[in-house]
């Protein structure tokens, strides 16, 4: 369990110090972060600066498409599993510290502000469940009625999430003494996730069953839904979606951000005042991930099956593809260190996770891996809404 | 200019899987990782349904491999045809109905 894998640190040519709680040497959690292991319900706890796995902790049941929080001090990775298993990892011990089966089939999940409760997104039952994040007790339970996304933390202690059946956007409260929520209908047809601006102002809601997207202005006391981009198709027939899109980290620029499209080969660029249209660049496949560097410069896309071992980079001033990579089979993910100088990607078939200089686009490292999907670095910790 | 060349891989890819005899491992992985994106990697259902032989017992092998490779229109079933030959569609819906 605890034992720092020798093969990384070869490849790194790096004497890597096993740091671990046991040796009594203080260290901080920082430049922490996971790998969930798909195949083998497992995850790596890595050290992003030395380029390391410190430790393999197995025992998280079903880690298709997981996804993970940390708590506010950065110790603690909460791991949601699709099995419903919600499971607290500490990253110093590598010690699994508490483990809830709280649903039949999860999606992903949130921690609110002040980082005293975790909540999880359900497709079946469907709803959202909010546990203490010290005792995992159950806190609170939403029954949506249909299969859950979007799930973020708002300010004050509130979750928003969105339903795929229904496309009902919920805002809960759970500072108001009767934890309520409130129901905002007509978001639109199958929203298939949704994601937050850093302001914690715009919860944008992606559309599969129309073409366009959904913004409600959370600063607003009642938000009404403002469809964006309505037919950015243009009519034309959309192309089969082998992977849903995720929206993942509001990948802004200066005065517009991007957003995949769905049934299109494009990623569109959204006027960050007005939310209109400001531009599209054409890229190499199904968009899954688009995600900024950190600072907004580039903007990182991967692809769906079965156009899914490459990585396009965008310049975020010209929009145009700066770049093409070939990582290998099956690029699942991406990562960035928190200033952006690094990008963590995962190769599922190739069994590797791959580091990148985002200036020099060179490999730099390689990190042995069984089947690795989701990568989490534990600045995520201090940021709203993911 | 971009899309065209995306085209082009395509059409290059496609005999390359068509001209060969269904591949069990790659099909099987391909069901696994692929299908299961939406059905879940057990296939007990995500965005998609239950794919498990039980939930499917309601089919048999003809129509799960014209759902395969037309999807379901006006759904998220994605149509698999421009991916997978007929005889590879056959094969998974063999699969499907009679792998745990
Ligand atoms: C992008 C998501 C997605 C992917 C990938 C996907 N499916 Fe589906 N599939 C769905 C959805 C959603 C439905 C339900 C459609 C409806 O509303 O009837 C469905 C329905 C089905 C059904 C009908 C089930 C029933 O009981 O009616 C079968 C069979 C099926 N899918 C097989 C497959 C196979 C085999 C693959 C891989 C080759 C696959 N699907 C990949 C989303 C997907």
């Amino acid at each position: 369990m605890r034992r720092v894998l020798a093969l990384a640190c070869l490849i790194l040519g790096l004497i890597s110090a096993p740091a671990r709680a046991e040796t009594d040497a203080l260290r901080s959690t920082g430049n922490l972060g996971v790998i969930i292991e798909r195949a083998s319900g497992s995850v790596l706890i890595v050290d992003r600066t030395a380029h390391a796995i410190l430790d393999r902790v197995e025992g998280f049941g079903d880690l298709s498409h997981a996804s993970v929080v940390f708590s506010s001090d950065a110790r603690f990775a909460f791991v949601f599993g699709r099995d419903g298993g919600l499971t607290r990892l500490d990253l110093l011990t590598g010690a699994i510290t508490g483990r809830v089966m709280q649903a039949g089939n999860s999606i992903g999940g949130a921690i609110s502000d002040d980082g005293a409760l975790v909540a999880v997104a359900n497709y079946k039952p469907g709803g959202v469940r909010v546990f203490d994040a010290d005792t995992l007790e159950p806190v609170a339970s939403y029954d949506t009625g249909a299969k859950t996304i979007g799930l973020v933390d708002l300010p004050g202690r509130r979750f928003a999430f969105t339903t795929w059946d229904t496309g009902e956007t919920w805002i809960a409260d759970l500072s108001a003494p009767d934890l309520e929520a409130v129901v905002i209908e007509g978001i639109g047809a199958n929203p298939y996730d949704a994601l937050l601006s850093p302001d914690g102002r715009s919860y944008i809601a992606g559309l599969f069953g129309e073409d366009g997207l959904t913004r409600l202005d959370m600063w607003d006391d009642t938000p009404e839904p403002q469809r964006i981009l309505p037919g950015y198709g243009r009519g034309e027939e959309p192309l089969p979606v082998y992977k849903m899109p995720h929206l993942e980290g509001w990948a802004q620029a200066g005065d517009r951000f991007v957003l995949p499209a769905i049934g299109h080969h494009e990623v569109l660029w959204v006027d960050a005042k007005d939310f209109t249209e400001a531009g599209r660049t054409k890229v190499h496949g199904q968009p899954v991930f688009a995600v900024a560097r950190p600072g907004g410069r580039q903007v990182w896309v991967n692809f769906a099956h079965p156009l899914n071992d490459t990585l396009q980079v965008l310049d975020t001033q010209s929009g145009e593809v700066i770049e093409t990579l070939k990582p290998g089979p099956a690029v699942l993910h991406m990562e960035f260190s928190p200033r952006g100088n690094e990008v963590w990607v995962s190769v599922r078939d190739a069994g590797v996770v791959q580091v990148y200089d985002t200036e020099s686009f060179e490999l730099i490292a390689e990190l042995p891996a069984n089947d690795p999907s989701g990568i989490f670095f534990t600045a995520r910790a201090h940021r709203l809404g993911l | 200019m971009a899309e065209g060349r995306v085209l082009a891989l395509a059409l290059v890819a496609i005999p390359l899987v068509a001209s060969a005899e269904p591949d069990p491992a790659h099909l099987e992985r391909l069901v696994i990782q692929d299908c299961g994106s939406c059905h879940g990697l057990t296939r007990k259902g995500g965005l998609g349904p239950d794919l498990r032989a039980e939930s499917l017992s309601h089919w048999d092998a003809d129509g799960l491999t014209e759902i395969i490779l037309d999807g379901i229109p006006g759904t998220a079933m994605p149509p698999w045809r421009p991916l997978l030959t007929e005889a590879e569609a056959q094969w998974i819906a063999q699969y499907l109905l009679t792998t745990e």
